[in-house]
């Protein structure tokens, strides 16, 4: 069997994010070097603050200043960081309690190495340089060495959660790292296309064949392997034109987008339709594939110059 | 032993906008969940069980939002499902909350759907760049504009009656104070006159994309005795799925919706719903829809739906209103669409519709669709309860 294809797809986008009242507070706290909790009506002081009670559920708005000095509960080294991350030298996951916070903050701490971490610590906050409403306004924690004073938990001071050009959103950039495959089936599939030849797959059961295959039918479950040739030719079964430019797509507008049953074929594919005026295009029009050299699909499908297939010929597969 | 049945005691919403960028996700969905729970005079103790829905994870890129939503809808200690079914998954939220009553499992449940599309990219969290595939689709219009070209052929409808629609559901929406876009000065001229999109599908024939979400609470018989206001009653629901393509899918009227209709309409002693059922809450986010579902949900004839749009049976005055709240075509945050439309049957049977309320509405059907014409889910909600 030949080799299964396979492709890098990375999924990657800046999301926005509204932080309302509690967040946007906190966020802008960090900018100003200012660590924000919120108290819960049991009186604990939550860091990172919510902005619903666990317990009780309602809505809670009373911020709390709470110190940028704190004692690790737990940790685990991190060997070898990865992109984006707080530090790129190895570090500690750590999650602080601030002095005077009741729940801990999860962060970097920067340490030589595991043997230089234990839980029970005494660490600080590193602020960044540059600092914009994030958590990464906060570089990482450091250990902190402050027995001489002994260290006591700070009282939280309430705060009004007010500054100056408070920040209301963010931006999250998220990716995700696959290795896609399109599976045996589609790998064949893809292979003949670059002789030019569409070779899709007959469900033993049902006799219907799917181009592209999926190498199984989804109406009776089961494996599909009978290979079929079908096309080059084929049926305009429906369409739309399309008349907005879409970012990521290099086809100039209008086009026609069409639904096309090759000829054998049991469910229509997907195409462009051109060599003939958008206006023109119709339901029924016999077309035929037009490649570009070395491309791995056809660039577009035009009419072939027979005449419509008749409506009930090509029904069943709109 | 016969299922407990099912009452809507709670309805909230939020005022559903482009962008609310006053609140965080967490925000948004508290807001509806208050309203519901005020609307039902219960308090966050009086729930025994969440059921949330949103569509998929990444249209605002939290994974898993229920996780860290628990403590703004009253959830912590308490059981929290997540339900995904894509456009449908208000609808099917609504009723595996439903479901957790029926079967004695939990006395009050909190259901809720959300979307804050303002924060999201749908089009291109659906479009991801798959390799060794041919980029060539613009968009949900694109996908579906050719399909509604295929019920045109089928049907023989004039092309005007996309155009009916949308002015309809434009001017219910003007009657309801939560719907997205009120478009004080529409016409139907402006309707025919904006541009062709994906054509058949023109700009005003088109959903916006809105941030919102929407709660109900649904509770069993003694909830049901206690609340202050008149309750909706479930009298049937169902789900059904099918792939999204497959030899022999109908797109203009997939098996999967008959089939769930159909099951509805057994459960709740329907034998002709054109006949049995006062107004219809349908899933339409191109204007077309309407007449499409309609001949799918057995309210009209194949090939019959577009005449009863034309003919002005599913305005607000009709015989038979369709979309009262101004519909999907009139707010569109995804996830919650179809808990809105499940909402807005409850509304109208509980006579709490306000200036979109439908006179004698007795039973309503509220229907949602999702991916590619492939989950659906609905249910019938009554003014009475459902017969012993």
């Amino acid at each position: 069997m030949p080799e299964v294809l396979k492709a890098p797809l990375v999924v990657e986008f800046p999301f926005t994010r509204s932080l309302g009242p509690v967040q946007g507070a906190f966020l802008t706290g960090l900018r100003e070097r200012v660590v924000l909790g919120v108290r819960t009506s049991d009186g604990r002081t939550l860091v990172p603050p919510v902005e619903y009670d666990p317990v009780t559920a309602e809505e809670i708005r009373d911020l709390v200043e709470v110190a940028p000095t704190g004692t690790v509960t737990t940790w685990a080294w991190n060997h070898a960081p990865r992109r984006d991350q707080p530090l790129d030298t190895p570090f500690a996951w750590a999650l602080v309690r601030l002095d005077g916070a009741d729940t801990a903050l999860l962060h970097a701490l920067d340490a030589p190495g595991p043997d230089a971490v234990h839980t029970g610590m005494r660490v600080r906050v590193r602020w960044a340089e540059e600092r914009v409403g994030a958590i990464t306004d906060i570089a990482c924690f450091e250990p902190y060495d402050d027995s001489p004073n002994g260290g006591g938990p700070a009282e939280p001071a309430h705060h009004t959660g007010e500054f100056e050009d408070p920040v209301t959103g963010i931006v999250a950039p998220a990716r995700l790292d696959y290795t896609y495959s399109p599976g045996r089936a589609q790998t064949a599939y893809i292979n003949a296309l670059a002789d030019r030849r569409n070779v899709g797959e007959r469900c033993p059961s049902c006799r219907k064949v799917y181009v592209p295959p999926r190498g199984a039918c989804p109406t009776c479950g089961v494996a599909t392997l009978e290979q079929v040739e079908v096309g080059p030719r084929g049926t305009v079964t429906t369409f739309c034109i399309v008349n907005i430019k879409a970012k990521n797509l290099d086809i100039e507008v209008p086009y026609v987008y069409a639904h096309i049953a090759l000829d054998g074929a049991d469910l229509a594919l997907h195409g462009r339709i051109g060599g003939i005026p958008y206006d023109q295009v119709r339901m029924g029009l016999r077309v035929e594939p037009v490649w570009t050299e070395g491309a791995r699909y056809p660039d577009h499908y035009r009419p072939t110059g027979e005449p419509d297939a008749d409506y009930d010929t090509y029904k069943e597969l709109v | 032993m016969s299922k407990e049945p099912v009452a809507v005691v709670g309805i909230g919403q939020t005022k559903h906008v482009a962008a609310r960028r006053d609140v965080s996700i967490a925000g948004l969905v508290r807001e509806a969940a208050g309203r519901a729970l005020d609307d039902a005079e219960l308090t966050w103790a009086d729930i025994d069980a969440v059921v949330i829905g949103k569509a998929p994870d990444f249209f605002e890129g939290v994974m898993m939002p229920e996780l860290y939503l628990a403590d703004a809808l009253g959830a912590v200690g308490k059981p929290m499902l997540r339900v995904h079914t894509a456009g449908s998954v208000g609808g099917s939220t609504a009723l595996v909350a439903a479901n957790l009553v029926a079967a004695r499992v939990h006395g009050t449940v909190l259901t809720l759907a959300f979307e804050k599309q303002s924060e999201s990219n749908a089009m291109w969290g659906l479009s991801l760049p798959i390799p060794f595939q041919q980029p060539l689709l613009a968009g949900a219009g694109g996908f579906f504009a050719p399909h509604v070209r295929a019920y045109m052929r089928r049907s023989g409808a004039p092309d005007t009656v996309g155009s009916l629609v949308a002015y309809k559901d434009r001017r219910n929406a003007l009657k309801n104070p939560y719907a997205h876009l009120h478009e004080h000065d529409i016409t139907l001229e402006k309707v025919q006159a904006s541009p062709m999109l994906w054509d058949p599908i023109r700009y005003s024939e088109t959903c916006p994309s809105s941030d919102g979400a929407c709660a109900m609470i649904l509770t069993d018989r003694a909830g049901a005795a206690r609340a202050p206001r008149p309750p909706a009653w479930m009298l049937g629901g169902a789900m059904r799925s099918e792939p999204t393509l497959f030899a022999g899918k109908d797109f203009v009227s997939p098996q999967a919706g008959k089939d769930c209709a159909a099951d509805v309409y057994r459960q709740a002693g329907i034998a002709d719903p054109r006949r049995d059922i006062d107004a219809v809450e349908m899933y339409v986010p191109f204007s077309w829809y309407e007449p499409m579902w309609l001949e799918n949900l057995g309210f009209a004839a194949e090939g019959e739906g577009w005449k009863l749009t034309e003919a002005g049976v599913t305005e607000l005055d009709g015989d038979l209103p369709v979309n009262m709240s101004g519909g999907v075509l009139s707010t569109n945050p995804i996830g919650a669409s179809g808990m809105i439309r499940f909402a807005e049957a409850a509304l109208q049977v509980r006579g709490q519709a306000g200036e979109h309320q439908v006179d004698r509405a007795r039973k309503v059907l509220g229907h949602a669709y999702g991916g590619g014409s492939q989950f659906f889910s609905m249910w019938l909600v009554g003014s009475e309860p459902p017969d012993a």
